[in-house]
């Protein structure tokens, strides 16, 4: 290829296609709008989807990887049903965020992000979610004296939760889990390099 | 009982909109014999709905006056109305059509004097203005109706109000036995032209128009626009009856839409542009679109409209409507012109229907090949069968009548064949 077309050519959006989950239906979007319109948490985006859109296609990398924007998505599907183009703008905006992760891209402080790596981290220790700890980890995620006024702020939901059965204290020593935790660990770490291995270059 | 003298070298069309029309006129003008089967009670079709064309901005009733003096001028066309084809057996050269006429119970004594109209007391939503005004149950569809002739709606059949009617009559006109009939004949080519239908706007869940008074479709601002309409041509409000004096189009209400139709329906565009035309220079017009479809020439038209003062044009495909104070509705959104979020109320909202196709799949009377969005494609296997105008795709009534024509000179190459007299 000459460095003349090179100039011209968005490795971006070829990168967004080919790593980011459902990344190939970005070109098809057509700036209609509806799916920023409809989107019920929208005037919270600082960029949204149809404009995350036409960032990938003109080449912003670092500002769309770097947004929170898509971190915003709560899955409600909205976008997606009244998109005419049909394009799963939810799980687009997933591969993105997932995407933005994975490189290191995320914005450090993003509440969603940091959920999520609570979910995971205590997804990963046995195999099956640990709600009480899960609970109290975001109770104690900005340290031990404001865990201490969340948890005394949701001590009656807590109370509630035990006596349906929808919680168990006793979950606070070791907890239950899958048969054989080190297998799931295997099952994951070869998902992980199969991934891993279909993710291509574009630097 | 109607008498339809045809053999297969009749040509058969079906619908009598200004396709049909067309094509009938067309083939019958070189001599062929041509039957005309329409489902409405006159001949016309939708163009006789519209207040004006684009991009000219003059009256359908001209050139419907035209057409309707070659119909009445020339004897091969045999017009039949209020009529439907419901079969059609054989192959090209050589087909036999079944007709269901319903009953008009008006004979063709009838002079139009409109006598029996006003003894009828019943009254019924008049569909000529989709429903937003009344009409008598002993009625001339509309002005020009051709033939000029009244209908007695079938509700009224066995009433008081029908026996006034007859009664009204000095002309010996009104047949309240006259019955459903079936007929046979033969064609030796089809031209289809049944045309199209304004999107069905309830579907579009977001936009309310099953909700909201104030929200209407472009059809029926285009007879809200009309002297002869059920506003006597004022720009008012469903809701209380108000002047508009702000007024919002949404373009693409249905169209290019892959939960609703998938074409683009090619006449939203300029007809919105149209309609912007319509109001007076204080009434503040809000066009929302996703791209302006002016093709070719009509590209003069935009810029005319794009320059008045008081029309804006926001990029944006609106998201949902609600219902405001006042029953003006809210239009929510955000536009990709700045990615603003806005919120605006206006007066009255005119949804840009699209054109769906009047193709039944399921009940077509022959195999013939329909595109998924509901078209007749050009194709071999259609035999001697040829969709003219809107059957064919969404076309405005420019391209319609080019493509009538040339649906004529289709079903004129197989009549020649029959008859022997090709090359």
């Amino acid at each position: 290829m000459s460095t003349n077309s090179q100039k011209y050519r968005n490795s971006f959006l070829k990168e967004v296609e080919a790593n980011v989950e459902e990344g190939e239906w970005v070109k098809m979007c057509m700036q209609c709008g509806v799916c920023a319109g409809s989107c019920p948490l929208g005037k919270h985006w600082d960029h949204p989807p149809q404009e995350i859109f036409m960032m990938i296609r003109a080449g912003k990398r670092e500002e769309v990887l770097t947004s929170d924007s898509m971190w915003m998505c709560t899955s409600c599907y909205n976008c997606i049903a009244r998109c005419p183009r049909g394009l799963p703008i939810t799980h687009i905006m997933h591969g993105l965020a997932t995407y933005a992760k994975r490189l290191g891209l995320a914005p450090k402080n993003q509440p969603t992000q940091g959920f999520s790596q609570l979910f995971w981290d205590n997804l990963m220790k046995k195999g099956r979610v640990n709600e009480l700890k899960m609970g109290l980890s975001m109770y104690f995620k900005d340290g031990f004296a404001q865990g201490v006024k969340n948890a005394m702020a949701n001590q009656k939901l807590g109370q509630n939760m035990m006596k349906a059965k929808r919680m168990n204290a006793m979950e606070i020593i070791g907890g239950h889990g899958v048969k054989n935790p080190g297998d799931l660990a295997k099952i994951i770490k070869k998902a992980q390099e199969i991934e891993d291995g279909n993710i291509q270059d574009f630097s | 009982m109607t008498e339809v003298i045809a053999t297969n070298e009749t040509i058969l069309v079906v619908g009598g909109g200004i396709s049909g029309m067309t094509a009938a006129l067309e083939a019958a003008e070189t001599g062929k014999k041509v039957v005309l089967v329409e489902k409405r009670p006159y001949v016309g079709g939708r163009v006789t709905q519209l207040y004006k064309y684009f991009p000219k901005l003059c009256h359908p009733t001209c050139g419907l006056e035209i057409n309707q003096r070659r119909a009445k001028m020339n004897p091969n066309l045999t017009i039949i109305t209020m009529a439907e084809v419901t079969d059609i057996k054989g192959e090209a050269g050589n087909y036999t059509a079944t007709v269901k006429i319903a009953p008009r119970y008006i004979n063709d004594n009838c002079t139009g004097c409109g006598d029996c109209g006003k003894v009828v007391e019943a009254e019924f939503d008049d569909e000529y203005n989709y429903s937003m005004g009344k009409r008598k149950g002993a009625y001339l569809p509309h002005r020009m109706a051709m033939p000029q002739r009244y209908v007695i709606d079938p509700a009224i059949i066995g009433t008081g109000d029908a026996q006034k009617a007859k009664d009204a009559c000095k002309v010996n006109a009104v047949d309240l036995d006259m019955q459903e009939e079936t007929i046979e004949f033969n064609a030796g080519a089809v031209v289809w032209a049944t045309g199209w239908q304004p999107y069905d706007a309830n579907k579009i869940q977001p936009y309310g128009y099953d909700r909201f008074k104030n929200v209407i479709t472009s059809v029926e601002f285009e007879r809200l626009a009309d002297p002869t309409g059920p506003t006597g041509g004022k720009l008012v409000r469903p809701s209380d009856g108000k002047e508009v004096k702000s007024l919002a189009f949404i373009q693409c209400a249905g169209s290019r839409d892959k939960n609703h139709l998938l074409h683009c329906s090619r006449i939203c565009c300029m007809a919105s542009l149209k309609q912007c035309t319509y109001p007076a220079d204080d009434v503040d017009i809000s066009v929302y679109y996703i791209d302006i479809r002016a093709i070719d020439r009509f590209e003069d038209f935009y810029e005319k409209v794009k320059a008045k003062d008081n029309v804006k044009f926001i990029k944006s495909k609106v998201a949902s409507i609600v219902n405001g104070e006042n029953d003006s509705p809210v239009l929510h959104g955000v536009d990709t012109e700045g990615y603003n979020r806005y919120a605006d109320q206006h007066d009255l909202v005119v949804l840009a229907v699209g054109m769906e196709p009047s193709v039944d799949k399921e009940s077509f009377p022959v195999d013939i090949v329909i595109n998924e969005e509901g078209f007749i494609e050009p194709a071999s296997e259609n035999g001697g069968i040829f969709a003219a105008g809107c059957s064919s795709d969404a076309l405005d009534v420019n391209r319609a009548v080019q493509h009538a024509t040339g649906a004529a000179l289709h079903a004129i190459q197989v009549i020649n064949r029959v008859a022997g007299t090709e090359g």
